[in-house]
């Protein structure tokens, strides 16, 4: 009977999708190896390139995690109003462009921000954002929200009598740490450390914007100096090479370690604490969350405030390239779905191909970006080729959320509804368009939404291929930024925050609508 | 007449063996303990399942290989019998063109139908928006539109209250009426069967017993049965 209700899925479609994007990844990838075979042996400025990845990566896990376990814990003990809403809020940095954060932790951290302006009407030396610690706080900032869900997670995977029973026994809280807590933290804390340790290797626009310099050049920001300003393509692919080397053996050991964990799904429970109603410790948590939230919003507080007062006096330049972004934006989206549904239905019958939709995580945008300028570099004029090009990575890297939403209400909505359109004779078109569709509209809006964000803030392959004839939004602030318009940028910034959002928010507004049951 | 014939299923350790006939126009209830394989053998008889041997037979012709639309059976299932994004009278039509590409004489049916089981002025409500009576009335008006010799119901009472569940199979024992189609019932309640079906078949023990009388197999149940009834 399975047999047939998984009919529905039929496999030509799903195979031809995934072949393309097994040869998206995979054929830069070769092109990478292949031409590092010329590129010689890694230099010093290689190696110091690495070592740094190394240990930017290794930090800003370390310190996203360790901020993360009081925050989460003060989620989980504690219920007051506004709690739902900072959860959301704490998978917003998802979708958040990298760029906007930046200019956000500049307007706040930079030299001529509230933090200096403070500290210099103190008396106080100033600090500086660039090099290491820039890296390290970008990336906490982006992934402190990240560890705290995962974490959170952990905390409310604790079954609520586990906490009663604490209660009745008259546990301490440094007893229900012990028994209760810490075996749950460390079971969940490599994984949380691994995954943001992986996301970090990949770092690029952080690197480029505060990193930079000799002591602070990420890998993958490597690739992109020896390709823009030495134009080494040996060089580059040699880098790629090795950054391909790292990112896949972290993708391998996160995975490892990993618990199965979602979007957080059900994150909004609380639960109430008898061991932690002491007034010292209501305190901490109320302290925590504060800082946490203040650490978050006020970066974001300070784009709409420096940003705002610049949107009017925008140059051309940025609401052209805010076009440009919208239409990547448009055909990634189209793109990722016109992939993701094939492959989900087939994966239905073949689960292996949503590893092949995995692929892209391991993959890094640079290394692709080179490969495909290798590839394209004998035939044709890749930086023509630039915009279809971004639009292409951003949909073969959105493709595994995307597959991530739809395949497992795909698999409810055949096993629900399969041998109903069996027993009334539905064909296979019109078991798309009556069954399938109509129950995925959720799933394909919230992925549209996520594809759509992510693209139009990507700064990536964007910055390898495009000529100075042509950028997208992001790229646009970053030559403002070194034009030292930070004005400017930040109006486009503020610009690119709210298209970023807006998209996302009417592509999963309009999955929502009219959805029954 | 439907015909079982040498019909044997094996899955594992799960066994099943069926050898009967029933009449056209009967009306039949399958009852046994849960597990015995009452809902696998309907499944076979409406083609989501392949027998491991045997055929099955409607009126003379071999349907076991055919696929569940061309069987000339309908069904409803214990749930998800509505699409939860169709309105009730899209619901009912998929009954008439699974494509729901509904002519003039399609919707006069589908019209016809959700009038004859009593939701006039339902029709365009979606199914999150009614009870569950009503959602039943909408597959029965469905398997109305549907015109199959053969109707199939897969304890699709069964999440009932008892005053809700005695007025469906009542309708279902009008709508029979009206149709002279066969009707096949799976139900582990016996007091169903005594209610619309004059003849039962006992699945138990690996084996579905030819049907027989539903009065004298409850009053004197062999001991299987009387094993399951518990009395």
């Amino acid at each position: 009977m399975a047999a047939r209700a998984v009919a529905i899925a039929r496999g030509a479609p799903g195979h031809v999708a995934a072949a393309l994007v097994a040869a998206v990844i995979l054929a830069p990838v070769a092109a990478v190896l292949w031409r590092a075979g010329g590129g010689g042996w890694p230099g010093p400025a290689d190696w110091a390139a690495l070592r740094f990845t190394l240990t930017q990566a290794a930090l800003s896990a370390l310190i996203s995690v360790a901020l993360a376990i009081p925050a989460a814990r003060a989620l989980a003990r504690r219920r007051f109003a506004g709690r739902r809403l900072l959860i959301t809020a704490l998978g917003a940095p998802f979708i958040l462009p990298v760029i906007v954060a930046v200019l956000g932790l500049l307007a706040v951290f930079g030299r001529g921000g509230l933090v200096n302006a403070g500290l210099d009407a103190l008396g106080l030396p100033g600090i500086r954002i660039y090099g290491l610690h820039g890296v390290v706080l970008a990336h906490v900032f982006f992934n402190l929200p990240l560890a705290t869900r995962i974490i959170l997670q952990g905390w409310q995977s604790i079954p609520a009598e586990r906490f009663r029973l604490a209660a009745s026994l008259g546990m301490t809280p440094t007893d229900v740490m012990r028994h209760l807590e810490w075996p749950m933290l460390r079971a969940m804390l490599p994984g949380a450390l691994m995954v943001i340790f992986a996301i970090c290797l990949s770092s690029f626009a952080v690197a480029l914007t505060l990193g930079g310099g000799p002591r602070a050049t990420t890998v993958e920001l490597a690739i992109y100096q020896a390709f823009r300003f030495d134009f080494d393509l040996g060089r580059a692919a040699v880098l790629a090479s090795i950054q391909l080397a790292l990112v896949t053996l972290a993708a391998l050991a996160a995975l490892r370690v990993t618990q199965a964990g979602g979007f957080g799904a059900g994150l909004d429970r609380s639960l109430r604490r008898f061991d932690a109603e002491t007034p010292a410790l209501r305190l901490l948590d109320a302290a925590v969350l504060l800082l946490v939230a203040a650490f978050l919003l006020t970066p974001m507080a300070a784009i709409v405030w420096r940003g705002g007062a610049a949107l009017a006096g925008l140059p051309v330049a940025v609401w052209r390239a805010a076009a440009v972004s919208l239409g990547v934006a448009a055909a990634s989206t189209v793109l990722t779905l016109a992939l993701a549904l094939p492959m989900a239905l087939a994966a239905l019958k073949r689960p292996w191909l949503e590893v092949v939709g995995l692929l892209g995580i391991a993959a890094s945008p640079l290394v692709i970006g080179v490969g495909l300028f290798v590839l394209i570099n004998p035939w044709a004029d890749p930086t023509a080729l630039a915009l279809p090009v971004t639009a292409l990575v951003n949909a073969v890297m959105a493709l595994p959320f995307a597959l991530r939403v739809m395949i497992p209400q795909l698999r409810d909505t055949v096993a629900d509804f399969g041998r109903l359109a069996d027993s009334l004779g539905m064909r296979a078109r019109d078991r798309l368009r009556l069954v399938i569709l109509p129950r995925l509209r959720r799933q394909i809006g919230f992925a549209a939404g996520l594809a759509a964000a992510l693209s139009i803030g990507d700064l990536g392959v964007i910055a390898l291929f495009a000529d100075p004839d042509i950028a997208t939004l992001p790229l646009q602030i970053l030559r403002l930024m070194g034009a030292y318009r930070m004005d400017a940028a930040a109006g486009a910034g503020l610009l690119l925050l709210t298209l970023s959002l807006a998209v996302f928010w009417l592509l999963d507004q309009g999955g929502r609508a009219d959805a029954d049951a | 007449m439907l015909t079982l014939e040498a019909v044997e299923i094996r899955q594992g350790a799960f066994h099943l063996a069926a050898d009967f006939s029933v009449e056209t126009g009967a009306r039949v209830a399958m009852i046994g303990p849960s597990g015995a394989g009452k809902s696998t053998l309907l499944d076979v008889i409406a083609g989501f399942l392949q027998p491991t041997a045997g055929r099955v037979l409607l009126d003379g012709l071999d349907i076991t290989a055919l696929p569940p639309a061309q069987r000339g059976c309908a069904i409803v299932f214990q749930d998800n019998n509505l699409l939860p994004h169709f309105t009730v009278a899209q619901n009912i039509g998929l009954g008439a063109r699974p494509d729901l590409r509904l002519d003039r004489a399609d919707r006069q049916r589908v019209a016809h139908a959700i009038e004859r089981v009593g939701l006039t002025g339902f029709e365009a409500r979606k199914p999150g928006q009614l009870s569950g009576g009503q959602q039943v009335r909408v597959a029965l008006a469905r398997v109305l539109v549907q015109r199959q010799p053969l109707v199939l119901l897969d304890e699709p009472f069964a999440a009932l209250g008892p005053a809700l569940k005695t007025e469906m199979l009542g309708l279902v024992d009008e709508l029979m009426d009206e149709t002279g189609a066969t009707l096949l019932m799976v139900s582990h309640d016996p007091a169903d069967a005594r209610r619309i079906a004059p003849r039962t078949v006992l699945v138990a023990d690996g084996r579905a017993e030819p049907p027989c009388d539903t009065g004298a197999l409850l009053a004197d149940p062999p001991p299987a049965l009387r094993r399951y009834l518990g009395s």
